[in-house]
């Protein structure tokens, strides 16, 4: 073994031409080594230029447009000076990339073990087809899909979530590289699924000594995977060391930050206010259902659900993908209709209501939804989109609203005179607090949060977050906070639900389903939850 | 799969059952007396009388739209006044003008248009889909340019000046091509080609910077996917990532609406075939139109919606077959 790094850069700098003459520099004089064999995390918010370090180490920037200056150079290979090439022999034997998106980053028209086999063919000239086809199904067999021989003919649509996040991982295993650069690979997973990805990462470089650069928004996850941290703000390394020294005692303001931004499941929620006497039943479903379509394609997303959410208080609901949580969210604000079972709102059935009879109690039941991009009309303003559920009441004349949509405006953190701007002005947490305002207008008495935060960084979470509790504190609304992230939830939750395959598996104050799970899956699902601090996780 | 096909082809015989239904009340209920017209202009009203009796044009609307119904399905049979006139299932009645089958009449004219949509399909899948590439690929090209001016060119010149053009250049001046007659394929293939040539090129440049457009779109759309950015990842090279990955996912939407367009072509291509002289669909339904030859009308209006419908469902199983994820249901 050489004493050369496996990887080292220097000075990278990537710019983008922007419109006019200028640039913007995503990556600004970023350097950093890697030892053979070792891991590295590079980790940062949305922007940082993180990703786009990462795709720099395989030169694919290469032809596009932007300019990279400083060197890199991976295994001896000189990124920068090579020819286009000599990049292409060294993407994939020396240097392989796990991208984010698994179900879009395979062809869609062909098979995967196919897939697999055209890269390996690409490097290993000689290989025989046949060959090539079996080494596919030998790495796939490796990386846990069951029954390799016979799912490497299926097309990525036929693979779960999880399974092509193992195909892709088995492209890159099948030219035996020497570094792993993996871009957010479980970032579109679910927790369980995640903490097996990451297992499996762990267990491949154990297996076969090659480097790992783990370029992910999320700390925890860096936390268990990696030996050497890398933070990332603006394009720059805000600060660089051992793991657990930057996790454990970090120099840098920046660092310290985000760390107590970071929602932590293993801690207990920072009481918001007294803990009050049981406020009066707002909301209760008995037996909810909600099934899709007919016949042989009918699909039961929400089985025999039976909840009760009092004024006050905020219900957690958790589960993974397809756990029927959006749905029951979406039904108990009547957005959809129950096909079965009971909804009472103070006492009274609406879940057979048609849309002329909601209409009284479409303002005191309100949603605030995921994406805060595409819930906001981008051709309307702001003040326009928060004043629209004002104007269907018919209670307030033109000026009433306009003098009420600037109120909400600032109850939400935003600038009054904001009225008039554009969605796209605006960051993806100042629009969710748009989102949060245009859903306080009608003065609501219940508010269902689906996934409020899954979109926005850390930091900004954490300020979503706060105001969600602030406004619950000084309105006493309802809260019903969906969410896939167990941590977030536990900082926002008095109560939780916990849901599997449109059933709720287990229910109970927040504390106590957290700390003392009952049910199997709830336990898996805790367990999986990947901790920023190994040493305070209870046994 | 089965109940696809069964759910479509109902779709299908109801869209067209719709369809004769309104061409039929609007020509059979607008002014003019079809009796007169089928009698001919020197017809005493005693004669006007008798061919009206012939046609059952007494019997109510209804009861008229029925028998041409059962006509198709069963043939029908019509008194001349000295014998009957028997015509065989699909009938669509008699032309007014000679007595003709209209049946016969639209099979004989078929194949003119066939040969025509089918060679203008290839022109502009030629031309259209290959400019569309090249610009995708190759931007800022020579060839990539003048390609894309001469789609668009095609396209903004209306066929009766483009198609004049063409008969200029290349039958008048440069005599390189005798001026077109329709020869059919089964005669003599050779001739049918060379006659055939600039009709395809003129309706077939009409079509081709729409799909010069859409490929282009398509193919960029298509490079600009994750997976293509996996495959660059691994070192593939730009030839086979075109070729191997791109190609399929960006020609699917670009063979979808060929399929389609070829169907319409049964009804559009009326301009290029009376401008070459072309004895097809469009030029019977000119001519029958202006003489106001009812039976053919209808039955040619029929026969489009068919080819159209059908075409449709064509090109939705190409896109199935090209996109596996797309799920005929």
């Amino acid at each position: 073994m050489t004493s050369e790094p496996l990887v080292a850069v220097d000075g990278l700098t990537v710019a983008f031409p922007t419109a006019g003459d200028g640039a913007v520099r995503a990556v600004d004089g970023l350097s950093f080594a890697l030892a053979p064999g070792g891991a590295l995390g590079i980790v940062g918010e949305s922007g940082s230029g993180k990703s786009t370090a990462a795709f720099a180490l395989l030169g694919l920037h290469h032809g596009t447009g932007a300019r990279v200056t400083g060197s890199v150079r991976i295994a001896g290979h000189d990124v920068q000076a090579a020819e286009d090439a000599e990049l292409r022999r060294l993407r994939g034997p020396v240097a392989a990339m796990v991208f984010q998106d698994p179900l879009s980053s395979l062809d869609p028209y062909q098979a995967v073990g196919d897939q697999i086999a055209e890269v390996y063919r690409t490097h290993r000239r000689d290989a025989s087809r046949r060959a090539a086809r079996a080494r596919a199904v030998e790495v796939l067999d490796r990386v846990g899909i069951a029954d390799a021989a016979r799912r490497a003919r299926s097309r990525p649509h036929e693979f779960s979530g999880g399974m092509r996040q193992r195909a892709l991982i088995a492209m890159a295993l099948a030219l035996q590289p020497r570094l792993l650069v993996a871009d957010e690979p479980t970032t579109a997973l679910d927790v369980t699924v995640q903490a097996q990805i990451l297992g499996l990462l762990r267990e491949l470089r154990d297996e076969t000594g090659m480097g790992l650069i783990l370029v992910t928004h999320d700390l925890g996850v860096a936390a268990g995977s990696v030996d050497e941290l890398l933070v990332m703000k603006d394009g720059r390394a805000v600060e660089q060391g051992p793991v657990r020294t930057v996790l454990d005692a970090p120099r840098e303001q920046y660092t310290r930050e985000l760390l107590s931004a970071v929602p932590r499941v293993n801690v207990r929620r920072a009481p918001l206010r007294a803990p009050e006497a049981d406020g009066a039943v707002l909301l209760e479903s008995t037996g909810l259902r909600r099934e899709f379509g007919r016949g042989k394609h009918a699909l039961t997303a929400v089985d025999d659900v039976s909840l009760t959410v009092r004024a006050g208080e905020t219900v957690g609901v958790v589960g993974e993908s397809g756990s029927g949580k959006t749905t029951l969210g979406r039904m108990l604000v009547r957005l959809l209709e129950p096909t079965g079972g009971e909804l009472r709102y103070l006492g009274r059935d609406i879940g057979g209501l048609k849309e002329r009879e909601l209409r009284g109690f479409r303002s005191e039941l309100q949603m605030v939804f995921q994406d805060p991009v595409s819930s906001l009309n981008p051709r309307r303003s702001i003040g326009e989109s928060i004043a629209d559920p004002l104007r269907a009441l018919g209670k307030l004349n033109d000026n009433q609203i306009t003098s009420r949509v600037r109120e909400l405006l600032e109850r939400v953190g935003l600038d009054a005179g904001a009225y008039h701007r554009y969605p796209h002005e605006f960051s993806g947490g100042q629009r969710q607090r748009v989102g949060i305002a245009r859903a306080l207008a009608p003065e609501p008495k219940l508010i269902v949060c689906d996934e409020p935060v899954s979109a926005l960084d850390v930091t900004t979470q954490a300020q979503v977050v706060a105001l969600l509790g602030e406004l619950q504190r000084d309105l006493g609304l309802a809260l019903v906070f969906i969410a896939h992230d167990l941590a977030v939830v536990r900082q926002v939750s008095d109560r939780l639900v916990v849901m599997r395959g449109g059933r709720i598996v287990e229910e109970g104050p927040a504390d106590s389903v957290y700390e003392q799970p009952r049910h199997p899956y709830t336990q898996g699902l805790l367990a999986a939850v990947p901790l920023l601090e190994p040493a305070k996780a209870p046994a | 799969m089965t109940g696809y096909f069964l759910r479509r082809a109902l779709g299908a015989v109801v869209v067209v059952l719709v369809l004769s239904a309104v061409v039929y009340a609007t020509f059979y209920i607008a002014p003019g007396d079809p009796a007169r017209l089928a009698c001919g202009p020197r017809c005493n009203p005693e004669q006007i009388r008798q061919v009206r009796e012939q046609l059952q044009l007494n019997d109510p609307v209804y009861v008229q739209y029925w028998h041409f119904l059962q006509g198709i399905v069963a043939g029908h049979d019509y008194s001349t006044g000295t014998g009957v006139l028997h015509c065989d299932a699909p009938c669509f009645g008699l032309s007014y003008q000679n007595n003709q089958q209209v049946t016969d009449l639209i099979i004989q004219r078929l194949p003119a248009t066939a040969s025509l949509a089918t060679g203008a399909m290839a022109v502009w899948l030629l031309l259209g889909t290959g400019t569309g590439l090249l610009s995708a690929l190759r931007r800022g090209g020579a060839t990539e340019r003048v390609l894309t001016w001469l789609t668009l060119a095609g396209t903004a010149t209306p066929v009766f000046i483009s198609g004049l053009g063409l008969l200029m250049l290349f039958c008048a001046y440069l005599e390189w091509l005798p001026f077109p007659s329709y020869v059919p394929l089964t005669d003599d293939p050779e001739q049918w080609a060379w006659n055939m040539l600039l009709p395809w090129a003129a309706l077939g440049l009409l079509e081709s910077a729409k799909y010069a457009r859409l490929t282009r779109s398509s193919m960029l759309e298509t490079l600009a996917e994750d997976h293509i950015r996996t495959f660059r990842a691994y070192g593939i090279a730009e030839r086979s990532l075109i070729g191997r990955h791109a190609l399929r996912g960006a020609l699917a939407p670009v063979i979808a609406l060929s399929a389609a367009d070829f169907g319409s072509m049964f009804g559009n291509a009326m301009l290029t075939e009376m401008m070459f002289g072309l004895p097809g669909i469009g030029q019977l339904l000119v001519t029958s139109t202006q003489t106001i030859d009812l039976p053919v009308v209808v039955a040619v209006v029929m026969v489009t919606g068919t080819a159209v419908v059908i075409a449709n469902i064509a090109a939705d199983v190409l896109y199935a077959v090209a996109d596996r994820r797309v799920a005929l249901r």
